[in-house]
């Protein structure tokens, strides 16, 4: 099943699903840093554990054809639940199990009335910007690498 | 068959303390860290990745470091790693038309939506060892452009489309079983969802030169690269409990669009066929060898005659494997005493047999001799 196979998500998955972007790309310092300011920290429950395993990436076959397996990546995964019962989801490529905790931690409290607003203001806004600068300057650099070639008429 | 030996325990522990120190070579020099692989070698990081079939870059490095830079023996790692962590499914298939483009180039269209981004490449480099770098030379400034944030970046194979000129990419129904090579073992024939995950774990040389020998005439596909592009894209994983996918990260990799003229055949018009490559990290040349040999294999598909080495798909698919290339190969070094005792008897006695018969057939043919002389 491909994502645009499926009916139209409603905002609140896509919203939910950008923040998830966010968090498996963030670094785990700025998701520590994050947690340790909470104030009061909120208490959690582990759901499972977290873990490292594998996940077959997939490509197409052309690019837009049918699906063959690539490789493998390391993934490590974490589900966590609130006392307000909202559970947390935390997935990201690599190894780190403190990261993915955070990870799920923070995608629980993201569905909270009471964080939502302060984890979009002190978490979300950051990685965003962050994100969007370091594309801003990849895409300066490459830019910079564009070329017009030119054909030479031959005989002249 | 194979005899095991055994013994040899002490030989053996000490020859992996002795490899260990020469690893590690003069300790004046300060150890390799792994952050320094991943960034410096990132190259050598993209092949382990690709042929040990993980995308990790932290534990290929780790891999090459352990290897002493020995690519196969840290592709091996990383293959006998993966064996020790649980399979969590299939991501979603990456979508590489999104991807943030870093380097993007086409030889069939000067002028193209995007435009050709060079990006960081050693092509048109003069192959001139820089000195300066063994003084560690300084870092160039980065140069900057503006772009048009507007502006995409569609594949090359989606232009040509539009005329009907391209085959376009064979479809399947969206629940159709995807082969996996690491669950059931290679049959033959193979299809092509098979063949594209051998190649894309396949060794680069195997591959640079049975694509080469493509290109020599040996099963000749006038190919060209019709687009080759290396960025990052997003994987996502669909998730049972939430019902929806869930991004997992990005991912770096390079993709080949290899585009081949055809004059048809009895099952398909004259058109321009196409072979793809694609592989984790960045890998250039690697996923121009795929792209080059997947087109090649395609001759079944497309009824052309299979007269070369790279369109044999039991031949191309049954080695491009470097670990298991490897393993037959270097088992050889391990102790065939017994076996070799064996085969030493069995020569022993053939050259018996040989001697008896060739001594019967001396006297065979001197017989009738020294009756005519008598």
């Amino acid at each position: 099943m491909s994502i645009d196979a499926q009916p139209a998500l409603a905002p609140e998955i896509k919203a939910r699903q950008a923040a998830m972007a966010l968090l498996a790309e963030a670094p785990e310092a700025t998701l520590q840093a994050t947690w340790e300011a909470l104030e009061p920290r909120p208490t959690y429950t582990v759901l499972r554990q977290p873990e490292t395993g594998l996940v077959m990436v997939r490509g197409r076959a052309g690019g837009t054809g049918a699906p063959f397996n690539l490789c493998e990546a390391t993934v490590t995964r974490c589900v966590v639940a609130l006392e307000s019962r909202e559970t947390g989801f935390g997935q990201c490529l690599g190894r780190s199990k403190q990261k993915a905790l955070y990870a799920a931690v923070f995608d629980a409290l993201l569905q909270t009335e009471k964080w939502n607003a302060e984890i979009e203001a002190k978490l979300l806004q950051q990685l965003r910007t962050a994100q969007q600068e370091q594309d801003h300057q990849t895409r300066r650099e490459v830019a910079a690498t564009k070329v017009d070639f030119f054909t030479m008429v031959r005989g002249d | 068959m194979y005899v095991a030996v055994k013994g040899g325990e002490k030989a053996i522990r000490n020859a992996h303390k002795l490899m260990e120190r020469d690893r590690r070579g003069d300790r004046s020099v300060p150890a390799l860290e792994l952050k320094q692989i991943a960034e410096q070698l990132y190259l050598s990081v993209s092949r382990v990745m690709s042929e040990g079939s993980l995308y990790d870059v932290e534990l290929a490095a780790l891999a090459i470091k352990q290897s002493r830079g020995d690519l196969i023996e840290a592709i091996f790692l990383l293959r006998a790693y993966r064996t020790t962590l649980p399979r969590f499914g299939y991501s979603e298939p990456i979508d590489t038309a999104a991807m943030l483009v870093r380097r993007r180039i086409s030889a069939t269209y000067k002028d193209l939506p995007g435009g050709q981004l060079l990006g960081p490449t050693y092509d048109y480099t003069h192959r001139l060892l820089n000195f300066k770098l063994a003084a560690d030379g300084e870092l160039p400034e980065s140069v900057q452009a503006e772009y048009d944030a507007a502006e995409e970046i569609p594949r090359v194979t989606d232009l040509l489309n539009a005329e009907g000129m391209m085959e376009p990419d064979p479809q399947v129904p969206s629940d159709a079983v995807v082969g996996d090579l690491t669950r059931e073992p290679m049959e033959f024939p193979a299809d092509r969802d098979i063949r594209l995950q051998n190649l894309a774990r396949g060794d680069e040389g195997f591959l640079l030169a049975l694509g080469y020998s493509t290109q020599r005439g040996f099963g000749g596909s006038h190919p060209f690269a019709g687009e080759i592009r290396f960025g990052e894209v997003d994987v996502d994983f669909f998730v049972e409990e939430l019902g929806f996918s869930v991004p997992l990260g990005r991912m770096s990799v390079t993709e080949c669009q290899m585009i081949n003229q055809f004059q048809g055949s009895t099952v398909a018009p004259p058109q321009f066929t196409r072979g793809y490559g694609l592989a984790p990290g960045q890998a250039e040349r690697k996923v121009m060898s795929m792209a080059l040999v997947d087109r090649a294999l395609r001759c079944r598909e497309l009824g052309e005659e299979a007269v070369a080495p790279a369109q044999d798909e039991e031949f191309v698919l049954s080695h491009s494997d470097n670990v298991q290339a490897t393993g037959f190969v270097e088992h050889l070094k391990l102790p065939h005493y017994v076996d070799f005792q064996a085969e030493l008897e069995l020569v022993r006695r053939m050259r018996k047999d040989w001697q008896a018969r060739q001594e019967v057939e001396a006297a065979q043919a001197n017989g009738p001799v020294e009756e005519a002389a008598q």
